[in-house]
């Protein structure tokens, strides 16, 4: 109970320090931090000396495989640690500034004139209603379009039965056929992320520690899909536990990018992102500890919504980072997003922290196709984050990030451009907290009561056994990053410091979102990246993040709605715009998406492989 | 609603820590998701045992008078909530091994603990009722250790901010153990959720988890290290058994393990302001035994260190073995484990309002003490004080034939002579015998009043106990009404004598002791109705009368 006299103490030895210079991505920060690492200390600190030996090897029970790289460990925690003592050093913000315009061509490589994206939900719908089409021939079509790509997108863990979907398909037109309202997503494909429980089909996170594990219940959004007549299609691939950003970090498979099957999806929801780019399913949940619903969907081109914390239950979700995990959606246009948040979003008496707030009809808010003529944006106030369109950031993405300005200004916006000084703050912020709540969630995979377990005489090899082969090494390295940062002695220099950054970053956001009715920012600092590019540099992998954490730490909604084109790959690779909105205001960024995305010209997010396949 | 596979895991059972062999064998138990709706209403537990601190050994005599000890108590009470702490789970003692267990209280992937507000309000009134400050904004915490029987691998605990802080506990020290009243300081109490049972197999050979137990709301009581000796201890542990029945938060069973006291256990010299190493001792099981061990523990380290081995005495843990009587090292503590506490982020903020807190003030029961004082009022002893008031049960019998204008040390007589008789013969407690306060205020009445004598009024108080009834019942099927008559008495007098002219003769002739003979011959032939007073002025007149 009582940590006082032990907090501090002595390596047994000490060893002469040796100086490291680290380079680190310039856009964490204008000052080109140098972060001088004293290498061997550190690892004095950490493995060698007595207590923090058995502090990490024996209370984590984790095994320190040589494919974990302690050098990104080190290098991460010296840097965050620099970071958060830069603290007392932050300013005010910065008076905003006018965006000045010199960009007038607009990066699309997708020229092909196409109608804007509508609602398949509510177009199954009306196929229903009107008996233009049963459920089940919708089903039959919908999973052929499932099948033909998978092979090569490997986008599921699981698929169940056809026979299964096809005979929930045939009860929803017996129920049409009685005259009943079948549901509002009667019919609906949807495909749920691996880490969200599902009764009837394995629950993994993609994870070797939970194979073959089955939950006894169905997560509160997927009961509340299912309540409305939706189909689950299967379980999507993701990183394993959502650590990752990539998909790479899966224990099972790698996904491809349907845009480039050479490239990743994006991470962690990279299965339900490239579920809904290739179409092999209308909608997906996925879940967002720190963009892992935003960044997929810039990577694959499609809408992906990261709701308000605690606007979605999480009850069900296999916690990563609590404070910070929210379920999010994903959609093939911004009306179908908000439909499936309107399905899953309310209070849940299972989850404490969900919201009693109201739930309104997104929909509703959507202004007609009539009025999209002349500027319907009229008075909005977007603010443009100044940092986030900075060095570090692809000039494609940047370009793309303002021709979207720019088309905001052209349907009534006033665009300013506004600097949020603790945005860089928010990585290392973020990483210390995720990694800190992981290590404490992720304690309940112990081989004991069910997952994987490796046999043992004696209790702590059990345990050791079980968690070292269960966990992939990124989830081994993150497990171990937050055992020490909660450790005694080091709580106070890392979490309690993240938690003060926290504080800032969500007031500096209300303060932003007080002058700005919406904030706009890229999702990703780049389009998706090759498979195996960033897969052994963490550091370059987290630095991805730079985008979304914030957004997360200040527990506000999102929206990434694809924008625009880089080049890369067979027909350039898709650009996501993250509109940011103020909490529980998710229905004015569906309403501006919506807009936004219904009179975008020149632009059509259908990757090739669809349009090979289905002729699109 | 849905079951799993449940793995059975086997642990050597004589190795409490992670240090245990294991041995695997599958085994199928069931669960059920269950709804959190019934969380807010309470369960309601049958009283148990009496307190008992008659079995305190006096090995205090045997400590050096130039050392003196220092105790301070951890306890933790489980909460006699309809539903744990987190989850829609019901708990009852001795249930089948999990089978009162659902997603959330096994810790399964995606389940999250909602708070069951009747700990805050179980929290707040023991808080109160300990003069404690509370916390109006307060939280939990995680704590987080690895042991098959916490299935999340962290316990729902509160660290930094307990619900409440800096309070008191005051007792009544029994007369027979020297008495005085004592007040001990209450350092914190705080909310958390309890862990399952490992069952250790017959043969050795496995454990078994059991998690029926796992998520069940405790409120530890830390208290200052106010306690000097074993019988404070026990007593200072007994008054928060009684506190927590008076409150109705927990049954406070010792023997099932509702209320379980580790001590911490250290002695100086006096005169020395510096602690000695303390040594916490576990496995109580009842007041007698926390006394017990405390005062071995005493002399173990007064031996020690009067031997000038004070080096062996080490910060660890020790088992109490009824068996043998002493304490036996359970583990050595390598410095203090580390926890790695911090705020439970499944679970808001516990903001509670002034209105919350008067609400439940107001509804507070008197409390032991409250009650004791004012019994010590009304005149009676502090042995009847500490009987009556000690036990709620009997509080309320007491007061309730108060109600009905006894008089208090006349109650306060009867139950602490003839019906704590009877129940003690007949292991009963006073709410399993037939007698009510009613009757016990009429019996008392009719005693005072003449109508029955003291002595018939025992044998309906016998009668009223075993088999229940009314006093007026009894005494009219029984014809037990007093004699009053003196003509009557006389007539029987006269008879009395008339059939004894020997022991008359012997009288009269100087064995004046014969008198009680006659007097009970009248008396049997009256069925002992006869007023005892007026049969003895009767009879002696009859005697000393030369007719």
């Amino acid at each position: 109970m009582n940590q006082g006299d032990h907090y501090h103490h002595t390596p047994r030895r000490s060893i002469r320090p040796r100086e490291v210079k680290v380079d680190l991505p310039h856009f964490f920060g204008k000052d080109d931090v140098e972060v001088y690492l004293n290498w061997e200390m550190k690892v004095e600190q950490l493995f060698a000396c007595h207590r923090v030996k058995r502090r990490v090897r024996s209370i984590s029970k984790e095994k320190i495989s040589e494919n974990i790289s302690l050098t990104s460990f080190l290098f991460l925690f010296k840097f965050i640690h620099s970071k958060l003592k830069m603290l007392s050093t932050l300013q005010t913000p910065r008076s905003l500034t006018r965006l000045s315009h010199s960009f007038t061509s607009r990066a699309s490589l997708a020229d092909q004139a196409a109608a804007p994206p509508h609602s398949e939900i509510l177009s199954i719908r009306h196929a229903l209603l009107s008996r233009r089409a049963s459920a089940a021939d919708l089903a039959r079509a919908h999973l052929a379009r499932l099948r033909r790509p998978e092979p090569r997108l490997r986008s599921f863990l699981h698929l169940p039965d056809d026979d299964a979907l096809l005979a929930h398909a045939r009860r929803l037109d017996a129920l049409i056929a009685a005259g009943h309202d079948p549901g509002p997503l009667a019919g609906v494909l949807v495909a749920v992320k691996d880490n969200i429980c599902t009764a009837d089909m394995p629950s993994t996170a993609g994870s070797r520690i939970l194979e073959g594990y089955r939950p006894p219940f169905d997560a509160t959004a997927v009961k509340r899909v299912r309540e409305l007549g939706a189909i689950v299609v299967g379980k999507t691939n993701m990183d394993e536990f959502g650590m990752g950003s990539s998909t790479e970090a899966s224990a099972f498979q790698v996904t491809a990018n349907p845009w480039d099957v050479s490239r990743v999806p994006g991470g962690s929801s990279g299965g339900s992102a490239a579920a809904v780019s290739a179409r092999q399913c209308v909608v997906s949940l996925g879940s967002d500890t720190g963009g892992s619903v935003r960044q997929p969907a810039s990577f694959c081109g499609v809408v992906g919504l990261k709701p308000t914390y605690g606007r979605v239950s999480r009850f069900g979700l296999m916690a990563y980072a609590s404070s910070l995990d929210a379920i999010g959606c994903f959609g093939s246009s911004v009306a179908d997003t908000g439909i499936l948040l309107h399905a899953v979003a309310g209070h849940d008496r299972f989850d404490a922290t969900s919201s009693k707030q109201d739930v309104p009809n997104f929909l509703s808010h959507f202004v007609s196709a009539s009025s999209l003529e002349s500027k319907p944006l009229k008075g909005l106030r977007v603010g443009l984050i100044r940092e986030t369109i900075d060095d570090g950031v692809e000039a494609g993405v940047i370009s793309a990030i303002r021709a979207a300005a720019l088309h905001f200004e052209e349907l009534g916006c006033t665009v300013n451009e506004v600097s949020l000084p603790s945005f860089s703050l928010g990585l290392p912020a973020y990483y210390v907290l995720a990694v800190s709540e992981a290590s404490s969630n992720l304690s309940r995979y112990d081989g004991i009561r069910y997952g994987n377990q490796v046999y043992a005489d004696e209790l702590d090899s059990l345990y050791g056994g079980s968690r070292a082969n269960g966990f992939g090494s990124e989830v081994k390295m993150r497990i171990l990053m937050g055992t020490y940062a909660l450790s005694a002695g080091y709580y106070d220099a890392y979490y309690k410091r993240a938690q003060q950054v926290r504080t800032i970053i969500r007031n500096s956001f209300k303060e932003a979102l007080n002058q700005n009715d919406i904030l706009i920012c890229p999702a990703a600092p780049s389009a998706a990246y090759k498979i195996g590019e960033k897969k052994n540099d963490p550091l370059a992998m987290y630095a991805g993040d730079i985008m979304t954490v914030n957004v997360n730490l200040a527990g506000l909604p999102a929206l990434v709605l694809p924008c625009g084109f880089v080049e890369g790959g067979p027909s350039g690779l898709p650009v996501g715009l993250q509109m940011i909105g103020a909490a529980f205001n998710e229905g004015e960024l569906l309403r501006v998406g919506h807009i936004f995305e219904q009179t975008l010209q020149n632009c059509r997010f259908v990757p090739p492989i669809v349009a090979e396949d289905i002729g699109y | 609603m849905a079951s799993t596979i449940f793995r059975s895991l086997q642990v050597q059972p004589f190795l409490l820590y992670p240090t245990t062999l294991l041995r695997r064998r599958n085994g199928v138990f069931q669960f059920t998701t269950k709804a959190t709706q019934s969380q807010a209403e309470t369960q309601q537990r049958q009283p148990q045992s009496k307190v008992s601190t008659s079995t305190q050994s006096k090995k205090l005599d045997k400590i050096p008078k130039d050392y003196e000890a220092i105790i301070g108590i951890e306890t933790h009470v489980q909460l006699s909530t309809l539903t744990k702490a987190f989850c829609g789970c019901p708990y009852s003692y001795g249930s089948p091994p999990n089978s009162s267990i659902c997603p959330i209280c096994m810790g399964l992937p995606g389940a999250l603990p909602v708070l069951n507000s009747k700990v805050i309000e179980f929290a707040v009134k023991l808080g109160l009722a300990l003069n404690c400050n509370l916390a109006f904004n307060s939280k939990f915490d995680r704590k987080q250790y690895f042991y098959p029987d916490l299935p999340k691998g962290y316990q729902i605990s509160q660290f930094d901010v307990p619900i409440a802080t800096a309070g008191f506990l005051d007792v009544d020290i029994p007369v027979e153990f020297g008495g005085g009243h004592k007040r001990f300081g209450i350092t914190r109490v705080h909310m958390e959720e309890d862990a399952g049972k490992l069952l250790h197999a017959e043969n050795g050979n496995y454990s078994q988890v059991d998690l029926n137990r796992a998520g069940v709301p405790l409120l530890e009581i830390v208290s200052e290290p106010d306690m000097r000796n074993g019988i404070e201890a026990a007593e200072y542990a007994a008054e928060l058994q009684r506190l927590v029945r008076y409150l109705g938060v927990s049954n406070g069973n010792m023997q099932e393990g509702s209320l379980r006291c580790d001590v911490n256990v250290s002695i100086r010299p006096i005169g020395q302001s510096k602690f000695g190493t303390k040594v916490e001792i576990k496995n109580l099981n009842s007041f007698s035994s926390v006394g017990r061990a405390i005062d071995f523990e005493i002399s173990r380290q007064v031996q020690l260190h009067s031997q000038g081995q004070e080096d062996q005495i080490v910060q660890e843990t020790r088992l109490w073995e009824e068996g043998s009587q002493r304490t036996i090292t359970m583990r050595k503590k390598e410095g203090l484990a580390d926890y790695r506490y911090f705020p439970e982020p499944d679970l808001p903020a516990v903001i509670l309002s002034q209105e919350y807190v008067d609400g439940i003030k107001n509804s507070l029961p008197e409390l032991p003490e409250i009650k004791r004082r004012r019994y010590e009022q009304m005149g009676l002893s502090m042995q009847d004080v500490l009987f009556l008031a000690n036990d709620k049960n009997i509080a309320e019998f007491f007061e309730a034939t108060l109600a009905k204008g006894a008089d208090p040390k006349l109650v306060a007589n009867w139950i602490m002579s003839d019906i704590a008789a009877f129940m003690k013969n007949e292991k009963l407690t006073i709410n399993e015998i037939k007698l009510t306060p009613e009757e016990l205020s009429e019996l008392i009445a009719s005693i005072k009043g003449g109508t029955i004598s003291g002595k018939i009024g025992k044998e309906i108080l016998f009668e009223l106990l075993a088999k229940g009834g009314t006093v007026k019942e009894i005494i009219e099927k029984k014809d037990l009404v007093q004699i009053v008559d003196p003509v009557e008495i006389e007539t029987m007098v006269d008879k009395v004598i008339a059939e004894n002219p020997k022991q008359l003769e012997q009288y009269r002739g100087g064995k004046t002791k014969l008198q009680g003979f006659f007097a009970g011959q009248v008396m049997k032939l009256s069925k002992g109705k006869a007023n005892p007073g007026l049969l003895n002025k009767i009879l002696l007149e009859k005697l000393n009368s030369k007719s």
